[in-house]
């Protein structure tokens, strides 16, 4: 990571600060923000493979997977020409850290560690965050954190096995899963990281109250600021409820405490209700900054105002507060009163509308505009497009006699996965983006187009099939669906699926190759390459430290373009143009 | 997508099933129009020379308009799903016939009272995986686990209840149709979740009470 960013970073000031202080515990935002992505990008290939590996399994149960026999027994087994053989147990491990790691290690990161940290300072005209000096730690907590996770991998027994929801009692008890050290890495891991993303949390939170430029009100601030203060707020309030249920199992684990085990008068639904409780307002975490960089790009790109700004600001802020009282949703068929599955159907039904309000404006924006299919706005809307899916499926699963059915089952897979692995696709719209504000080189556009593609064609390969393996009843986490009667008509879906996902993976070769190629030798950017109206675009590039040359001073909402105002058809919110627009500007 | 669903053999299933076929109309639908609109629009507002983006921030009566439509219709559907939900999970019709399954890793433990309709009496036969049930017949189940929780799923009844260590669930269902129906574990319960099954039987009335008499009926001493 360090030789990449430090290959270029380098043209960015004037007096060389030493090489520790620039590169690894810099206090610059920018820097930090950069750190989170490489350390993101490298855990989306862990995790990415660990998916690989899952997949081959379900495709072609208990096969030699090629080039895996290097690993010892009893994690795999020897097969001919060195490949590999994987057991249950690793298996369970495989979807165990695949989940984990995507979600806490790359969605978290590069959502909110990157985006969060690079565009918060820049766009609302900032010189960096409030709290430099706890920024540095939130990155080097959140790194040590990776580093214990990926630990689990090497202590004996393997990493958790448990779900990466760890359900007690399965995982108070080492004796249920046989995994003793990597369960309370897994702990461990998870609660250092907790605090890493506090300690961003504060620092956002902060930074968007008091440090906005002149004139940058609250209604001023893009919707990828409002999304990502939203974001903070529920990262600050869900986070202490995880720590503690994590806190408790490990108890439960090392200190022979019974929170969790009903023989010491424990409660396994007690866990559950705790991480739910943090675990649906994470979803959000998860999918806001996505929604608010789409909101953005979408906008851009159709070089039109969004549409119906307050609809989205207040649609975002009502799926935050929603997000507090939908958790029982996880568990219709839990052994919960039945009763409460009913009320918490009402609210999972009710949250559903701002996201519609949300798909509609995102159509309202494009209505009329004059779009530019650059590779960002391409992966906006393949955000788009997955995230309408994603929201469909799920209504089925709150309707509670439907969800007695599907609960478990692939259905929830394919749910989840368009939803929150959908949000790659703003994580690559939003790299695409920014791109040449953050390492001062233009991306190639064709290699980008050729990505975006390939990736969407075979992530609707690899995940819209698993909704028809749901209907079929395939159960979710099996080892081996071969092992069923009423699978086996499903199973060449499964070897279709995993075909999609090899390709999936494959393609993003196309990415690496762009990303890197652009990191030593694109074309170097101007200062505002997209035309765009919000203030990063202001600031020079490269930014230097202190991101502006003057404070900006802010006239206008981060949305006008093709304002009547002006020849040009964007118009940057801290353009003076006469002090009209400065009135007339909500 | 829909013909992939399991056939359905117990009472309540085809309400499940046509609330799952409603969802299924409604979201399609909403799919193809958005997904159809997005398409018209990418192409007919294309960036073209000369043609410069309407400058509009939006329309407040098209924003209530599409909160009411997808908020009356998703009231509407709770309230569908509502009495569903009642009949399968909250009114546990009564029933002479009863049995206990213990699930544990990695086995169905099931328990039938025996002759004097106990359980936990010496009479109590017990079964490793399978259920021996007669059609037409409310079947109550006490359902539990020993050791972590495990799922009793049985796709064609639409029956899916997790079994929680420490509690026993009552629940219930009714077949409709004589068969043999697979019974797998729904929850990820240890290293040997996945071959966790069993089948459950379901006889006609002759055929179970052949069954009981070989199986249920007191072993002579």
């Amino acid at each position: 990571m360090s030789e990449s960013a430090a290959a270029h970073g380098a043209h960015g000031h004037h007096a060389k600060p030493s090489f520790v202080s620039h590169y690894l515990f810099s206090l610059d935002h920018k820097m930090i923000a950069r750190q989170f992505l490489f350390v993101g990008l490298l855990m989306l290939m862990i995790g990415g493979i660990l998916a690989m590996l899952v997949r081959w399994q379900l495709a072609w149960p208990e096969t030699p997977v090629p080039g895996l026999g290097f690993i010892s027994e009893p994690y795999i087994y020897p097969g001919p020409n060195g490949g590999g053989i994987i057991p249950p147990q690793t298996y369970n491990a495989l979807f165990t850290m695949h989940a984990t790691i995507m979600i806490f290690f790359v969605v978290m990161p590069i959502m909110v560690g990157t985006f969060g940290n690079f565009l918060i300072p820049l766009m609302i005209g900032a010189g960096d965050m409030a709290f430099p000096k706890l920024n540095m730690l939130s990155f080097w907590v959140g790194a040590v954190s990776g580093v214990i996770m990926l630990s689990s991998f090497f202590v004996p027994g393997g990493p958790a096995a448990g779900g990466w929801t760890g359900y007690a009692t399965l995982s108070a008890k080492a004796q249920y899963t046989g995994v003793e050290w990597g369960q309370h890495l897994w702990i461990i891991a998870l609660m250092v990281n907790g605090v890493s993303s506090l300690m961003g949390a504060i620092n956002y939170i902060t930074t968007i109250v008091n440090m906005r430029a002149p004139g940058m009100g609250y209604f001023r601030m893009p919707l990828t600021v409002w999304s990502l203060f939203i974001t903070a707020v529920l990262l600050l309030l869900a986070l202490p409820v995880l720590t503690a249920a994590l806190a408790m199992l490990l108890f439960d684990r090392m200190a022979g405490t019974s929170f969790f085990l009903p023989e010491g008068g424990g409660e396994p639904l007690l866990w559950q209700h705790m991480f739910w409780f943090f675990g649906h307002p994470e979803v959000y975490i998860l999918v806001l900054p996505a929604m608010g960089i789409t909101s953005d790009l979408l906008s851009t790109f159709s070089r039109k105002p969004i549409f119906g700004y307050h609809a989205m600001t207040f649609s975002m802020i009502a799926i935050a507060f929603l997000s507090w009282v939908v958790w029982g949703h996880h568990m219709f068929v839990s052994g919960m009163n039945p009763l409460l599955g009913t009320a918490f159907m009402m609210t999972t039904m009710v949250i559903a509308v701002p996201s519609a309000i949300k798909v509609f404006n995102w159509l309202g924006t494009l209505w009329g505009g004059s779009i530019r299919l650059t590779v960002p706005m391409l992966f906006a809307l393949g955000f788009v497009s997955n995230f309408l899916i994603g929201g469909l499926s799920g209504i089925f699963m709150a309707s509670t006699p439907v969800d007695i059915f599907i609960h478990d089952t692939y259905y929830i897979v394919a749910h989840f996965h368009y939803v929150v692995a959908g949000i790659i696709f703003a994580l690559f719209a939003g790299i695409y983006y920014w791109f040449p504000k953050m390492f001062y080189r233009e991306m190639n556009q064709t290699l980008g187009k050729i990505h975006f593609v390939l990736t969407y064609i075979f992530f609707n390969g690899a995940f819209f099939p698993m909704h028809f393996l749901g209907v079929g009843g395939h159960m979710r986490r099996i080892y081996n669906p071969t092992q069923y009667e009423f699978l086996k008509p499903l199973q060449d879906w499964n070897v279709f699926i995993t075909w999609s996902a090899l390709i999936l993976g494959a393609s993003q070769i196309f990415f690496l190759w762009n990303f890197f190629q652009s990191l030593f030798a694109g074309k170097k950017a101007e200062r505002n390459p997209w035309q765009a109206n919000t203030l990063e675009w202001s600031a020079p590039t490269p930014p230097p430290h202190g991101n502006f040359e003057t404070v900006p001073t802010v006239y206008r909402g981060p949305y006008e373009y093709s304002s009547p105002e002006v020849k040009e058809d964007w118009l940057p919110q801290d353009k003076n143009v006469g002090t009209s627009a400065a009135a007339r500007a909500h | 997508m829909m013909r992939w669903l399991p056939e359905d053999v117990s009472t309540y299933g085809h309400e499940i099933d046509s609330l799952f076929y409603l969802i299924y109309y409604i979201t399609a639908a909403t799919f193809v129009l958005v997904t159809v609109l997005m398409i018209w629009f990418l192409i007919k507002y294309r960036a073209q020379p000369g043609r410069r983006a309407v400058y509009n921030h939006g329309n407040t009566t098209l924003e209530i308009i599409w909160t009411t439509i997808p908020a009356a219709i998703l009231i509407v559907l709770s309230f569908m799903s509502v009495s569903t939900w009642a009949k399968v999970k909250r009114n546990i019709p009564a029933s002479d016939f009863e049995i206990q399954v213990t699930a544990k890793q990695f086995n169905w433990e099931v328990v039938y009272p025996g002759a004097d309709g106990k359980f936990g009496s010496e009479d109590d036969v017990k079964f490793d995986n399978d259920l021996h049930v007669p059609v037409n017949k409310v079947v109550r189940i006490h359902l539990t686990a020993s050791d972590v929780i495990h799922s009793f799923f049985i796709p064609n009844l639409r029956f899916k209840q997790d079994a929680v260590p420490g509690r026993t669930i009552l629940t219930w269902f009714e077949a409709n149709k004589p068969g043999k129906y697979e019974l797998p574990c729904a929850e990820l319960c240890g290293f040997g979740h996945s071959g966790m099954k069993g089948w459950v039987n379901v006889y006609t009335p002759e055929d179970y009470q052949k069954w009981a008499a070989e199986n249920l009926a007191p072993k002579p001493q």
